[in-house]
């Protein structure tokens, strides 16, 4: 987690055009909110404790009626300039050029499916809870859930959308603009683990990108110890395929995570524990344990089936 | 009567509304208030033997007293208001440090939910309608609070949906999908059980007992004002409560008609928000927002209103720019229906549509801001007095103008995409709901403490109770603005330790503390000193408006001799006659009905008499409610014993016949006054 720590998930420290911009117009915000704070505040306090005389007057100042009138006059023109720097980078945003880098996300209880398309089957990928984009190049997400309504958030990028179940899918366009790797995160209440909602955005210059791309359409490794090959056994008799699809195998099941290359993520259960063997074991053997009502079992396995199933997973790189 | 008649004269053949003056006029700040003269013992006595509450046994279901039901109603809201408070300590006990175990993801989800649903549907908008129950009448000159029958039922329904929410919590089957309820989560499909149903039902009890106690207020407001008070004379206190009252007859509906869909949806099998089906779970956003917004100014009207009554007397003066105020009102009345779609900016509506909410809900700031300088200006002409009311209210000011402004900026789509639903959120609502409604009402309820209860609270915990609120809250909800903008969202029941929110959630943790000491203080402090405070008077605070022309606590038909004003501030400038209204009989329930706009008497109305069949009516509807928990048939089976309740409780008594009341009740047939008292 080389980016882990301050920042990897923050509105205020933006890697991308949109966030760029939105946090631009927050900084504009908040220093036309603070003076107008900052002034009635001194107005009150004046108010509270000026010197008046031992009889104040009944009739009201004019003095006064002409501040406030000033007053609500000043409002009006602030709130115009506010609405009218809103609408300007509205605009910014959405000025983005058609041809963009098109990936597929699926918000589903609670993980993230992500799909990058291609007119050529074999090209297609598919991989959970982090995506893979370039730098410097407009990247759209179309947005669906198979279940409840989702959020996807990734403030160093963007602001969130929603994702919407029997909607066409909502669209999200972002550009990072610096490589890093920024933390997301299911921003609309979706459920008991709605907390444990995370993805991973890893921004590559371009021929990196390439290359983990190119990576990423090929089936998965082949066993090559007799550990491994035991593994795969241990994963193809347990109940594993029917969930899970490991491209290259048998196994084709589609409601959990895809798990084609799941030893190259940084984490599992959906950004909620490093991915290692340490936790991984505990993963697979007692869920429920760490993250309750998922919708991934507690697996019995027979003595000495754990170890070889890790090593095969964590070989699947 | 004719000769009665024939005195009246002026009015529709009304038998009121003549008028004679005040002899006394020092009398306005005597122990008993200017409203009841010295010779009027004979008088107060067999009023208040007329206007008697129940006394017997079972009075406890009888009673329709304004005062008895508002008083009912407040406690009532502030114990849900208390165990509101504990649900939120509980969740900042669990946010205080990342991964934290101290609650499971259950037990959190459940406890978000209900702490959403008690304050906003079991606190928020109850007890400023309980506030009004018991001192809009008062304010007005009044003798009673219109339907005051149906204030008891009510009463019930809100004290039946608030145990309702409760029980299931304590039997684990509390709501757990937020109090939005948003679709498909509250679906049969992903909300097995009946969880999402008992939020279902909790709207129905606590929005038929809103939208009764609404229309209470708008006739009694409109109709029942003493003579003299022109609409343009009413205190502004009474104009916020109009106003929401109106809101709450628009906007309640919708929320209404949701949670009934979703009622339909869970037990019936119709597909309103299930897309699977060709539902639409937007649709649920849109019904549920259009009631969910104008709530939040329903909530923080009513708090203007006592803002301006704090002012008022506190800076000893009118408040400046009535007209705008009342305006300003009025305004923010109306555009709280047209900002709804702020709260749905990440469904990616077209954008077109929701430019038109980015203005609308910066126009709103407009008249927030209005009344903000208006009081400022009052101030400032003013006299200011350091009591703990207005603390509070100077407390509100510094608090929700900073809420205001952070609503100006969730106005801005792009900035609204960033923190919507992220703890940025969080922190503004509560500068608005807390700064912007709890501190007005702790400042009112302290300012009107004497009247509801006869003593007066104590000054210095007053001021302890608000500096550890204002602390304590600033404390728990300014770091949270931050949170939200470095990325953590709402209703999560913990979080990493990668994602650096420790310092500042435990910050806030402890801030929660503090605050909670401050409402305990407050508490305690009130308990004590309805006990044992200093005894107040009439009128402790020199306030200006008719409440404080009665004794505290006002008699049972809150004036003895109905006031006639001729200003905003009546007591104040109360003219060396201050007239009163004579010719309401004394041995009847009678009640001064007026025109809608000048305030002229029009006619006399005979007022109901207590009844225990409010009670059953709303045991029998609240039976329907908990049935349809179950079953659809419940509303079938539950209807006709409803309907025979309801009947029972509307089924014509034969009044006394006019000639058989004596007319010794002060009323210009009887001889003058000081021969009467000779």
């Amino acid at each position: 987690m080389t980016t882990a720590g301050r920042g990897i998930q923050s509105a205020l420290e933006p890697a991308g055009m949109q966030a760029e911009k939105i946090a631009d117009l927050w900084q504009f915000f908040l220093v036309v909110c603070t003076v107008v704070y900052v002034l009635v505040i001194i107005f009150l306090l004046a108010a509270l404790f000026r010197r008046r005389p031992e009889i104040v007057p009944k009739a009201v100042s004019p003095r006064v009626r002409k501040a406030v009138i000033a007053a609500t006059g000043l409002t009006v023109i602030t709130l115009f300039a506010l609405l009218t720097a809103s609408i300007f980078t509205s605009r910014g945003i959405a000025d983005v050029p058609d041809r963009a880098i098109q990936i597929a996300v699926m918000g589903r209880q609670w993980w993230w499916q992500v799909e990058y398309d291609d007119r050529d089957k074999s090209k297609r990928v598919t991989t959970a809870n982090e995506i893979t984009i370039p730098v410097g190049v407009p990247v759209t997400l179309h947005l669906r859930s198979s279940d409840v309504i989702h959020s996807f958030w990734v403030p160093n990028l963007h602001g969130k959308r929603d994702l919407i179940p029997g909607k066409n899918a909502t669209t999200l366009t972002i550009r990072a603009d610096r490589p890093g790797v920024y933390r997301g995160q299911c921003a609309e209440f979706c459920g008991y683990q709605h907390a444990n909602m995370a993805l991973w955005v890893t921004a590559l210059p371009m021929a990196e990108y390439a290359k983990w791309l190119e990576d990423a359409r090929k089936p998965s490794k082949i066993p090559s110890t007799a550990e491994e090959r035991k593994g795969q056994d241990v994963f193809m008799n347990s109940p594993c395929p029917l969930c899970h699809t490991i491209q290259g195998t048998p196994a084709n099941g589609k409601t959990g995570p895809d798990l084609t290359h799941f030893a190259s993520r940084r984490s599992i259960a959906a950004g909620s524990y490093p991915n290692n063997r340490g936790y991984l074991g505990g993963w697979i053997l007692d869920a429920q344990h760490l993250k309750p009502g998922a919708y991934m079992p507690s697996i019995m396995l027979e003595q000495g089936e754990l170890q070889p199933l890790i090593a095969y997973l964590e070989s699947l790189r | 009567m004719s000769e009665h008649g024939a005195d009246a004269g002026s009015v529709h053949g009304a038998h009121v509304g003549t008028v004679k003056p005040l002899e006394d006029p020092h009398l306005k700040v005597a122990h008993n208030g200017p409203y009841r003269l010295p010779g009027d013992e004979s008088l107060h006595k067999q009023l208040e033997k007329t206007w008697a509450p129940a006394k017997d046994r079972f009075r406890w279901f009888k009673q329709v007293d304004h005062k008895i039901l508002g008083k009912r109603f407040i406690i009532t809201a502030f114990i849900w208001f208390g165990l509101g408070g504990i649900l939120a300590a509980l969740m900042r006990m669990q946010l205080s440090r990342p991964e934290n175990t101290f609650l499971s993801p259950d037990q959190y989800n459940q406890i978000f939910t209900m702490h959403g649903v008690t304050m906003m549907f079991l606190f928020a908008v109850p007890v400023m309608e309980a506030v009004a129950i018991y001192f809009i009448p008062l304010m007005i000159g009044s003798r009673a609070l219109a339907f005051p029958r149906l204030t008891a039922f009510s009463y019930y329904m809100f004290l039946f949906g608030g145990i309702l929410l409760y029980v299931s919590f304590f039997l684990n089957m509390a709501p757990d999908t937020g109090w939005f309820t948003y679709f498909p989560l509250a679906s049969p499909e992903y909300a097995p059980g009946k969880r999402v149903d008992v939020w279902g039902q909790l709207v129905n009890f606590t929005e038929i007992s809103a939208i009764a106690v609404a229309i209470e207020v708008i006739v009694t407001v409109l109709k029942q004002r003493t003579p003299g008070m022109s609409i343009n004379r009413m205190p502004l206190y009474v104009w916020a409560m109009l106003i929401t009252s109106f809101m709450i007859v628009f906007a309640m509906p919708a929320v209404m008609l949701a949670s009934n869909y979703l009622a339909l949806d869970r037990l019936v099998g119709t597909h309103f928000f299930n897309p699977a089906e060709g539902g639409d779970p937007l649709l649920w956003q849109h019904l549920f927002w259009f009631f969910g917004h104008p709530e939040v100014y329903i909530i923080f009207i009513p708090a203007l209103g006592m803002v301006s009554s704090i002012v008022t007397t506190f800076c000893r003066r009118q408040v400046f720019g009535y007209t705008a105020m009342v305006l300003s009102q009025v305004a923010t009345g109306f555009i709280g229906f047209g900002l709804w779609v702020h709260h749905m900016f990440a469904t990616g509506l077209p954008q077109s549509g929701q430019s038109f909410f980015t203005a609308a809900s910066m126009m709103i700031a407009i008249p927030s801001g209005i009344q903000i300088f208006c009081w400022i200006a009052t101030i400032w002409m003013g006299k200011p007095v350091f009591k703990p009311p207005l603390m509070f209210v100077l407390g509100f000011i510094a608090i929700f103008v900073l809420g205001g402004l952070t609503g100006v900026m969730l106005a801005s789509i792009p900035i609204d995409l960033q923190v919507h639903d992220t703890f940025f959120v969080v922190a503004h609502f509560h500068y608005v709901l807390i700064g912007g409604a709890v501190f007005p009402l702790l400042g009112a309820l302290y300012y009107w403490f004497p009247k509801l209860t006869g003593r007066l609270m104590n000054d210095r915990a007053g001021h302890v109770s608000f500096w550890l609120l204002f602390i304590g809250f600033n404390l728990t909800f300014f770091p949270m603005h931050k949170l939200g903008l470095i990325g953590m969202p709402r209703r999560v029941y913990t979080y990493h330790p990668e994602t650096a929110w420790g310092q500042l959630n435990l910050l806030a943790s402890i801030g929660a503390a503090v605050l909670a000491a401050g409402v305990i203080t407050y508490i305690v402090n009130a308990l004590v000193c309805a006990k044992h405070g200093a005894v107040a008077g009439a009128d402790p605070w020199n306030g200006g408006t008719l409440e404080w022309g009665t004794s505290s606590p006002p008699p049972h038909h809150n004036f003895t001799n109905m006031p006639v004003v001729s200003g905003h501030e009546p007591l104040w400038h109360a003219p060396e006659h201050a007239p009163v209204v004579t010719g309401l009989a004394s041995q009847q329930k009678e009640v001064l009905i007026t025109r809608a706009f000048d305030a002229e008497p029009d006619h006399r109305y005979l007022y109901p008499t207590p009844t225990p069949w409010p009670f059953f009516t709303a045991v029998a509807t609240g039976a329907i409610f908990v049935g349809c928990l179950f079953t659809p048939w419940a509303f079938a089976l539950g209807l006709p014993f409803a309907s025979a309740m309801a009947i029972a409780w509307f089924w014509p008594t034969t009044p006394k016949k006019e000639g058989e009341v004596p007319e010794d009740d002060g009323s210009e047939s009887s001889p003058p006054r000081e021969e009467a008292l000779a």
